[in-house]
C-alpha cells in the first residue's frame, strides 16, 4: 500500500527529560521519525519538553513545541495545530501514557485525531498485565505464574501461592520503578506497600521467580499487510533477575539452536498479531529455563524502545525510521533496505559480528544507594561495541565505558602483583559473585584467574557457561602471554616476542593499555610496535546482510582481520569525537552539540566523520554522518581511525570531557585540532595558569589554592577562609565536589580524594555564600566574540550548575553588573584565544562579579541557549572552527530585554533511589532537564515545574522550615506570598516563631523526632501540599531526610532553597490565573528576540 | 588451543591460512559457498543438498550450542567441509550431547577456523562460487592450486546418486526421534517422495500434515511410482546441477501426465521446470541463508524463507501454462510456480525450514488441500 494521503499533519510526541529508563534513545527514534514524516511531505508537529534533544532543533519538525508533556498542554497543541494523526510510539512510555490520557479524556475523539503506529486497544493489551496474560494464553504460550494485587492484605496472602523469591512489579511504571525481588515476608511486605504506591493505578503484579533463567529479546516489526520480520535477537549475559536495561546484552543470541530460536520467533509472531500492533516495532522478552528449555514470555513493548535503538545500531536496520514509514501506510516490501539501497526492507538482518552492550552506572553519585542490580533499572547510560568475536566485543565494550578500565582485567597493577588469594579472599569473592553488582564482570575475571571452575561460577552467577568459557579464554591468553613476558620486560620483551603473538592478543580484543601493562612498556611503545609490525585494525562494515550484497553505507567497526573495507576519500574531512556513554554530568546535551557540528560540517562541504560508542544517540545514526566509526573513545581506537582517515582536523570540544581528555595526547601525536588550541584548553583548566591570567586581566576570582597534600589543604583553607569548595581537577559534573565548612571535614575529603584520584591536584576555592550564579555561553573566532546566552541560576552558588534551575535572560541583575559580565566574557575569550564555544560561570556576591569557572568548549547549557534564543550556536562555532569569521555570519549579542523567559529545570532520579538524600549540593546528580518558556517568569516556571514532574498545587497548605541562615526578609516575603494566595502556613517551632514575629500567621507542627502527629503524618494524610525546607549546614539532618523521602513518595513538591520557593510562588500565581498557552519555537523565532 | 595449521585454497589463486578442527587428518574439496544463517549449522551440515560443497558460515562463532541427535537433516554430515571465523571450543545448550568438532571428527570431515570469512564472502560475492580445497598438507601453493583447478566443476554435475536412498522405504517419523513437534495425526494420504537428497524435516512436515510417505530412489521409474497409486507425488531437494539429472527429468515428464497432485522443493522445483520445458541456470554465488524475502504473488504477502540453491529457473523460460507464484525480492529470481490447470506446484526455497523461519509452512497444507480436491474430483468422476 502506498503512503496515506488522507492525513496531512502528524503530531509526534517526544519522551521528555532524560530519566533512568528513558534516555536519548528516544531522541534518536523521534528524530528519525520526524525526518521520515517530513520527507514524505507531511506537516510534522512535535512536542517535547526536553530542550537538549536534537529532535527539538527547529529544522527537524515544522512546528516544535517545547512544552510540558501533560494532558492540558498537549491538548492545547492539538487544538491549535489540528493534527490528523498522532504518532505515540517514538517517545517511550511517556508518549504512550500521554496517548492513553488523550484517549481517556476524550481529546482524540473531540478533535477527530487518530493514533497511528499503535492503537489504544493494542497499547492497553500490551501494558495491562492482565489483558496481556490472557492474550499470551490465547497464543498457547506461557508466562510465569502470577497474581494482580490491588490491596495490601490480599497481597500478603497471594505470596503463599507463589513462594519466595517473589517478583513485585508495579503496573504502569517506567523502568520497573518500585519493583523488586523479595526473599522473605518482611522484605515482601515492604516492597508490596511501596509498589502499590509507585503504581499510578495502585496495582502490582506478584510473580513466580524465573531468576537465573536465560533471558532473550526479539525486536519485531509488522506492517498493515501483516508481514512480520524479526530485526534482531538479543541474549542477555545476565540471567533473569537483573533488569534488561542493567544487563550486559549480546546480539545475536549465542546459545540457541535454530529450533529453539525459531520457536521463539514463532512465539513473537503470534504475540505481535495477538496484541494487534498493526504497524511498527515492538520488543518482546522471553525467559528460558536453561535446564529444559521451557520458554515463558516476560513482556512486550508496543513501541520502539531502548532495545530497538540497540538493535538498529547493532544491525544497521533503522527500526524507528521503518516504523514511521509503516505508520503512514507503507508496507515492508515497498521500502528499500536503507543500507544496501537495493534489496527490500522486508527481510531479517543477518550479522557477521558480535555486538556487546554494557550499561554504565553512576553509583558513586548516590552514596546511599547499594550497588546491587535487580529488576529496577539503575544505569544511566550504556556503551555498545562490535567485535568479530564475543571476546573482542566485550573487551572493546569495557574500555568504551570510560571508567578507567581498559578491557577484561589485566589493566591495573593488582593483576600483576603475583599474590595468591588466601582462603578468606576466595570466600569473599564467592560472596561477591553471589550478588549482581556493576562490577560483577570483574569479579568473574578474578574467579577465572584464581582458577574457579566454570561450573562453580555458573552455579552462583547464572552466567551461561558459553560466556564464561569465552571469558576464560581471555584470562588464559593473558596469563600465558604474561608467562612469556616473564623475565624480559619492556623494550627488550618487544624485541623478542613473535609479532604473531601480539596479533593474536589484539584479535582477542586486548587494548594497547593492557598490553603495555602486561609487558612493562608504555601505550606509545605498544602502538609504535604495532605500526612497525603492521598490526593495525581493519574496518568492517555493518551492512545487515553479512556481505551477501554490496552496501554503500559507510558504517564501520574495527577488528584485526585481513581485509579493510573503509576506503579513505580525498575530500576535505573532519573527525568529530562523540561523548561516549551517557552519565550524570555528560549526556544528550553533548550529543546534540556533536550532531549539530556534523550537520554544519556537511553543509560546508566537508566530510564529517563521527567516532562514538553510545548506541542510544543520534550521532551514531549512520544517517547523521558521512562516515561512522562505532568505536571506543580511547586514544588507541581514535588514533587508529585518524591513521586511516588522515583528517584535516579533529574536533574535541563538542563531546564533553570524553574527547577533551584525549586532546593533549592527540596533539602530541601530531593531530590537528580544530578550534581553541590545547594550550587554550589547558590554560582554562590549569588553575595556576588560569589564576595568573585572570589576575593580569583584572578579573576577580574567589581566592583559591591547589594542593596534593592534606596539611597544605588545611593551610590554604585557613588562608582563604572557610567555607571552601573542594574538588579534584579535570572532572566533569562536579564529581566528588564538596563544600567544607570545617578543617575536620576538609581533611577527610582530601584524604579520600587523593586516594580516588591519585594523579589529580585538588582545587580549593573560597566558597561564596549567598551568591547568585550566572552561566554565559559565547562563540569566538580569535578576533570577535559573540555572547549568545546569559543565564541566571535560581539556586544560589554552591549547587552544581547542572542541578540548578536557570533562567534566560537573568531576572535579578542591574545594567552595570550585566555589562561587567559581558565585558569579562569578552576579555577571557580573547585572552584564551578561543575559537569556537566557551562557557563561563560567574558568581555575584553583594553585587560584585567573580569568575568561578571557564570552559573553552561546548557546555551543558548550549542546547538550552540555542532553543531559547533561536541562535544555532553550535553551527556557528563549527563554521568558525572551520575557518569562517563571525563578522561574516551575522551573529548578534544576547539581548537581555527579551520578550520571553526560558527556564531550564533539572530532573532527578530520586524516585528510583528512595533512600537517597535529596538535598542538592556541588556534586551533580540530575539526569536530565526540561525547558519552560513563556512571556512571563511565572508562566515559564509553571511549565518547567510541570515538565519536570513537580506539579504545583493551586491551594492548600505550605510547610516551612528555615535554617537559621534563611530567616531573612526574603523568607518572610515568600511566606506572606503564600498567605495572600490563601495557603495555610505550617512551620516548625523556631520558624513559626520567626514568621509570627514578622506578621505571618504560622501554625506550629512537630518535626519527625519531636513526637506525633508530626509533619510526616501531615504529609501522609494529605494535609500539606508544598514543603519548603532549607537544610542546615553541611548535612541534612535525619528528620529532614525522612521528610524528603516522604514527600517524594507522596509526590509533594519539596523546595530546599528560598530561591526555588520564591520561584514556585510565581508559578502558583500563574497557575491560578488558569490560562494555558502554547507557542512553537518557530513562532517565537518569527517574533524575533 | 588448536595448533594444526590448515589452508583453504581457492581456484582464483587466493590462499587463506587458519587452523584445522574436526578430523584434521583428512582434507576436503568442493565448491565453496557461504551460508548467512546465524543458527542451524548442524542442519546445514547434514542437508544432502550441500553434497559436493564446502560451506562458509558468515556468523563468526560456530559450535556454540554443540550438536544433538535431533537437529539432523540426514543420517550423515553431507557438506564436504566447513569454513568458520572462530570455532567455539566450548558449547552450551540443554539439548547438546557433544561438540561440533567431535561430530565432524566422527564423520571424517575437516573444518578450518581463523579465517576472515567476511573477506571470503566478499570474494565469492564478486567472483562467484568457486572450487576449493581445505588441507593440512604442506605442499607448495602452486601444487595446491593446480589440484584445486582440476576439481570437477558444479556445472553439469549430477550428485543425486551420492545422497538418494538405496532402497524404497516408508518414513516413520517417530523411530528413534523425540517427538518434538507433537505429531498425533494418523496418516491419511499416500505420498510418493522422489529422493534426490531429501531433508528429514520435509518428511517430518509431510507426516505432520497427515501423509504416509514412501521414499523412492532418484532413479525409480515412473511406472513403479504410478503402480503404487499415490495420492500425491513429492519431488525433493538435492545437490548438484538439475540439468544433469536427466533420468529424473524424464520420469517427472511422465508423472506430470498422471494428473496426480505434485509438490516440489528446490531441486524438485528445478526438475519440474525442466520437465515442463523451462531452463535452469547457475547463479553467481547462490542463495544460502535463512533471511531471504519471498513474495507470494497470489496473496501479496512476504515470507522470510530458508534458501539453499546454486541454480535457478529462468523465469522468462516458463511456458505459458505455468504461472509464477513466488518471487525472491532480493534479486527478483523465480521462487515458485504452479501449473495453471494441473495440481502441480513447487518452490525454489525451503518451507520445511530447518534451519530457518516457518513462514512458508502453509505450503505443506496447500499440497494436502490439492490432494483432497483431487480425490474429491476423482470420486465425482467415478460417480
Amino acid at each position: 500500500m502506498p503512503k496515506r494521503t488522507d492525513i496531512n499533519t502528524i503530531l509526534v510526541i517526544g519522551s521528555g527529560p532524560i530519566v533512568i529508563g528513558q534516555a536519548c534513545e528516544f531522541d534518536y527514534s523521534g528524530t528519525q521519525a520526524c525526518k521520515v514524516l517530513k520527507s514524505e511531505g507531511y506537516r510534522v508537529v512535535l512536542i517535547n519538553s526536553n530542550p537538549a534533544t536534537i529532535m527539538t532543533d527547529p529544522v527537524i519538525a515544522d512546528a516544535t513545541y517545547v512544552e510540558p508533556l501533560s494532558l492540558p498542554y498537549v491538548e492545547q497543541v492539538i487544538a491549535k495545530e489540528k493534527p490528523d494523526a498522532i504518532l505515540p510510539t517514538m517517545g517511550g512510555q511517556t508518549a504512550l501514557n500521554i496517548a492513553m490520557d488523550l484517549h481517556e479524556a476524550g481529546v482524540l475523539e473531540k478533535y477527530n485525531v487518530e493514533l497511528i503506529g499503535s492503537k489504544v486497544e493494542s497499547i492497553k493489551m500490551a501494558e495491562d498485565r492482565e489483558l496481556f496474560l490472557e492474550a499470551i494464553k490465547r497464543c498457547g504460550l506461557e508466562m510465569p505464574k502470577g497474581e494482580f494485587i490491588t490491596d495490601y492484605e490480599t497481597g500478603l496472602k497471594a505470596v503463599e501461592q507463589i513462594g519466595f523469591p517473589a517478583i513485585i512489579r508495579p503496573s504502569f511504571t517506567l523502568g520497573g520503578t518500585g519493583g523488586g525481588i523479595a526473599y522473605n515476608m518482611e522484605d515482601y511486605a515492604e516492597m508490596l506497600r511501596a509498589g502499590l504506591v509507585a503504581s499510578p493505578i495502585n496495582r502490582v503484579l506478584v510473580e513466580e521467580s524465573v531468576l537465573g533463567w536465560k533471558e532473550y529479546e526479539l525486536e519485531v516489526m509488522r506492517d498493515t499487510k501483516d508481514n512480520v520480520v524479526i530485526v534482531c535477537s538479543i541474549e542477555n549475559f545476565d540471567p533473569m533477575g537483573v533488569h534488561t536495561g542493567d544487563s550486559i546484552t549480546v546480539a545475536p543470541a549465542q546459545t540457541l539452536t535454530d529450533r529453539e530460536y525459531q520457536n521463539m520467533r514463532d512465539a513473537a509472531l503470534k504475540i505481535i498479531r495477538a496484541i494487534g500492533v498493526e504497524t511498527g516495532g515492538s520488543n518482546i522478552q522471553f525467559a528460558m529455563n536453561p535446564k529444559n528449555g521451557r520458554m515463558t514470555v516476560i513482556e512486550m513493548n508496543p513501541r520502539v524502545s531502548r532495545s530497538s535503538a540497540l538493535a538498529s545500531k547493532a544491525t544497521g536496520f533503522p527500526i524507528a525510521k521503518m516504523a514511521a514509514k509503516l505508520a503512514i501506510g507503507y508496507t515492508l516490501d515497498e521500502i528499500l533496505n536503507d543500507i544496501t539501497k537495493k534489496t527490500p526492507a522486508c527481510f531479517e538482518p543477518t550479522i557477521d559480528y558480535v555486538v556487546v552492550k554494557i550499561p554504565r552506572w553512576d553509583f558513586e553519585k548516590f552514596r546511599e544507594v547499594e550497588d546491587s542490580l535487580t529488576v529496577q533499572m539503575k544505569s544511566v547510560g550504556e556503551v555498545m561495541s562490535f567485535g568479530r568475536t564475543f571476546k573482542e566485543g566485550i573487551q572493546k565494550a569495557l574500555r568504551s565505558l570510560e571508567q578507567n578500565r581498559h578491557g577484561f582485567g589485566f589493566d591495573k597493577p593488582m593483576y600483576f602483583d603475583g599474590t595468591q588469594p588466601s582462603a578468606a579472599d576466595l570466600d569473599h569473592l564467592r560472596t561477591r559473585l553471589r550478588k549482581r553488582t556493576s562490577l560483577s564482570i570483574f569479579d568473574v575475571c578474578d574467579a577465572l584467574r584464581y582458577g574457579m571452575s566454570t561450573q562453580e561460577i555458573y552455579d552462583v552467577t547464572g552466567y551461561d557457561p558459553w560466556f564464561l568459557e569465552q571469558l576464560r579464554e581471555i584470562v588464559q591468553e593473558a596469563i600465558s602471554f604474561m608467562n612469556d613476558v616473564e623475565g624480559t620486560q619492556g623494550e627488550l620483551f618487544l624485541q623478542n616476542i613473535d609479532s604473531e603473538r601480539i596479533l593474536r592478543m589484539k584479535r582477542m580484543g586486548f587494548s594497547d593499555v593492557q598490553l603495555a601493562m602486561m609487558t612493562g612498556t608504555t601505550l606509545l611503545q605498544i602502538r609504535n610496535y604495532r605500526k612497525q609490525h603492521n598490526i593495525i585494525p581493519v574496518y568492517k562494515t555493518v551492512d545487515t546482510c553479512a556481505a551477501e550484497f554490496e552496501s554503500e553505507t559507510p558504517y564501520h567497526y574495527s577488528t584485526y582481520g585481513n581485509e579493510n573495507e573503509s576506503i579513505r576519500t580525498d575530500k576535505k574531512k573532519v573527525i568529530i569525537l562523540g561523548s561516549g556513554p551517557n552519565r550524570i554530568g555528560q549526556g544528550i546535551e553533548f550529543d546534540y552539540c556533536c550532531v549539530q557540528a556534523v550537520y554544519a560540517a556537511r553543509a560546508a562541504g566537508w566530510e564529517a566523520i563521527m567516532i562514538n560508542c553510545n548506541p542510544e544517540t543520534v550521532s551514531t545514526d549512520y544517517d547523521t554522518t558521512n562516515k561512522l566509526y562505532f568505536e571506543p573513545l580511547t586514544f588507541e581506537d581514535v588514533m587508529n581511525v585518524i591513521d586511516l582517515e588522515q583528517p584535516d582536523g579533529v574536533v574535541v570540544t563538542f563531546g564533553g570531557q570524553t574527547p577533551l581528555k584525549l586532546a593533549q595526547d592527540l596533539v602530541a601525536s601530531g593531530v590537528t585540532l580544530l578550534g581553541t588550541s590545547v594550550d587554550g584548553i589547558d590554560l582554562a583548566e590549569d588553575r595556576k595558569r588560569f589564576g595568573e591570567l585572570l589576575d593580569s586581566l583584572k578579573i576577580p576570582v574567589p581566592q583559591w589554592g591547589t594542593t596534593m597534600s592534606e596539611d597544605e589543604a588545611v593551610e590554604i583553607a585557613g588562608r582563604i577562609g572557610y567555607p571552601v569548595l573542594v574538588r579534584p581537577s579535570y572532572v566533569l559534573g562536579g564529581r566528588a565536589m564538596e563544600i567544607c565548612y570545617r578543617e575536620e571535614s576538609l581533611r577527610t575529603y582530601v584524604r579520600k580524594a587523593l586516594q580516588n584520584f591519585p594523579d589529580r591536584p585538588i582545587l580549593i576555592d573560597h566558597f561564596l555564600e549567598n551568591a547568585f550564579e550566572f552561566d554565559v555561553d559565547c562563540v569566538a573566532d580569535g578576533t570577535d566574540v559573540a555572547i549568545v546566552g546569559v543565564m541566571q541560576h535560581i539556586e544560589e552558588a554552591g549547587i552544581h550548575s547542572g542541578d540548578s534551575s536557570c533562567v534566560l535572560p537573568p531576572y535579578n541583575i542591574n545594567n552595570e553588573q550585566y555589562s561587567t559580565i559581558m565585558e569579562y566574557s569578552r576579555r577571557m575569550a580573547r585572552a584564551l584565544n578561543v575559537i569556537g564555544l566557551m562557557n563561563i560561570q560567574f558568581a555575584m556576591q553583594y553585587g560584585k562579579i567573580y569568575v568561578i569557572e571557564v570552559n573553552p568548549r561546548a557546555s551543558r547549557t548550549v542546547p538550552f541557549v540555542a532553543k531559547a534564543t533561536g541562535v544555532p550556536l553550535v553551527e556557528i562555532a563549527q563554521r568558525v572552527m572551520m575557518g569562517e569569521k563571525l563578522s561574516d555570519l551575522n551573529v548578534k549579542d544576547f539581548n537581555i530585554s527579551a520578550s520571553r523567559v526560558a527556564i531550564k529545570e533539572p530532573v532527578f532520579p530520586f524516585t528510583k533511589f528512595p533512600r537517597v538524600n535529596i538535598f542538592l549540593g556541588p556534586e551533580m546528580r540530575s539526569t536530565g532537564e526540561v525547558m519552560g518558556m513563556d512571556v512571563s517568569f511565572g508562566d515559564a516556571i509553571i511549565k518547567a515545574h510541570i515538565s519536570s514532574g513537580n506539579s504545583l498545587p493551586k491551594e492548600g497548605s505550605v510547610f516551612i522550615s528555615l535554617s537559621p541562615h534563611d530567616k531573612t526578609q526574603r523568607a518572610i516575603d515568600i511566606a506572606h506570598g503564600y498567605e495572600e494566595l490563601g495557603f495555610t502556613v505550617y512551620a516548625t517551632k523556631g520558624t513559626a516563631q520567626f514568621l509570627n514575629e514578622h506578621g505571618v500567621k504560622a501554625t506550629v507542627v512537630l518535626k519527625h523526632y519531636e513526637g506525633r502527629p508530626s509533619i510526616i503524618d501531615n504529609i501522609k494524610n494529605g494535609e500539606v501540599q508544598i514543603l519548603i525546607n532549607t537544610p542546615l549546614g553541611e548535612n541534612a539532618r535525619y528528620d529532614e531526610f525522612v521528610m524528603g523521602q516522604t514527600a517524594m513518595r507522596y509526590k509533594i513538591p519539596f523546595f530546599t532553597t528560598l530561591a526555588a520557593a520564591s520561584a514556585s510562588l510565581e508559578g502558583i500565581k500563574a497557575l491560578r490565573s488558569g490560562k494555558i498557552s502554547v507557542t512553537s519555537l518557530q513562532e517565537y523565532y518569527a517574533m524575533g528576540y | 588451543m588448536n595448533t594444526t595449521k590448515a589452508v583453504l585454497a581457492l581456484e582464483n589463486g587466493l590462499i587463506f591460512t587458519g587452523y584445522a578442527f574436526g578430523d584434521t587428518s583428512v582434507e576436503c574439496s568442493g565448491e565453496l559457498v557461504f551460508n548467512t544463517a546465524m543458527s542451524g549449522y548442524q542442519e546445514v551440515l547434514t542437508d544432502p543438498s550441500y553434497k559436493g560443497q564446502v560451506v562458509t558460515f558468515t556468523y563468526p562463532h560456530i559450535g556454540n550450542y554443540g550438536v544433538n541427535p535431533h537437529d539432523v537433516e540426514s543420517a550423515a554430515i553431507q557438506a564436504e567441509g566447513i569454513v568458520v571465523h572462530e570455532y567455539s571450543k566450548t558449547y552450551s545448550n540443554w539439548r547438546a550431547t557433544g561438540s561440533l568438532s567431535d561430530y565432524l571428527k566422527d564423520a571424517g570431515k575437516i573444518g578450518i577456523e581463523g579465517i576472515d570469512t567476511r573477506q571470503l564472502v566478499r570474494v565469492l560475492r564478486s567472483e562467484g562460487a568457486m572450487r576449493c580445497i581445505i588441507t593440512t598438507s604442506t605442499e607448495s601453493h602452486d601444487e595446491l592450486l593446480n589440484r584445486v583447478r582440476t576439481l570437477p566443476s558444479m556445472n553439469g554435475l549430477d550428485l543425486c546418486p551420492l545422497v538418494t536412498t538405496k532402497e524404497k522405504h516408508t518414513y516413520h517419523y517417530n523411530e528413534g526421534h523425540e517427538n518434538l513437534l507433537g505429531i498425533t495425526a494418523n496418516p491419511t494420504f499416500k505420498i510418493a517422495a522422489l529422493d534426490f537428497g531429501i531433508k528429514n524435516n520435509i518428511l517430518r512436515r509431510l507426516v505432520n500434515v497427515g501423509c504416509d510417505v514412501t521414499v523412492y530412489p532418484a532413479t525409480t521409474s515412473y511406472t513403479e511410482i504410478l503402480e503404487s497409486e499415490p495420492d500425491g507425488i513429492f519431488l525433493s531437494n538435492g545437490p548438484g546441477d538439475p540439468a544433469a539429472v536427466t533420468y529424473a527429468i524424464e520420469t517427472t515428464k511422465h508423472l506430470i501426465d498422471s494428473s496426480i497432485p505434485m509438490f516440489g522443493i528446490c531441486l524438485g522445483h528445478q526438475i519440474l521446470a525442466l520437465a515442463f520445458g523451462a531452463n535452469t541456470y547457475k547463479l553467481k554465488f547462490g542463495h544460502r541463508g535463512a533471511n531471504h524475502p519471498v513474495k507470494n504473488l497470489l496473496t501479496e504477502k512476504i515470507e522470510i524463507t530458508s534458501q539453499n540453491h546454486g541454480f535457478a529457473v529462468d523465469i522468462d523460460s516458463l511456458p505459458e501454462f505455468l504461472e509464477p507464484t513466488h518471487i525472491n525480492l532480493n534479486d527478483n529470481t523465480l521462487s515458485g510456480f504452479r501449473h495453471k490447470e494441473k495440481p502441480v506446484f513447487c518452490v525454489q526455497y525451503h518451507p520445511e525450514a530447518a534451519p530457518g523461519p516457518h513462514d512458508s509452512d502453509y505450503l505443506f497444507n496447500d499440497f494436502v488441500k490439492n490432494i483432497i480436491a483431487a480425490k474429491a474430483l476423482q470420486k465425482e468422476q467415478l460417480a
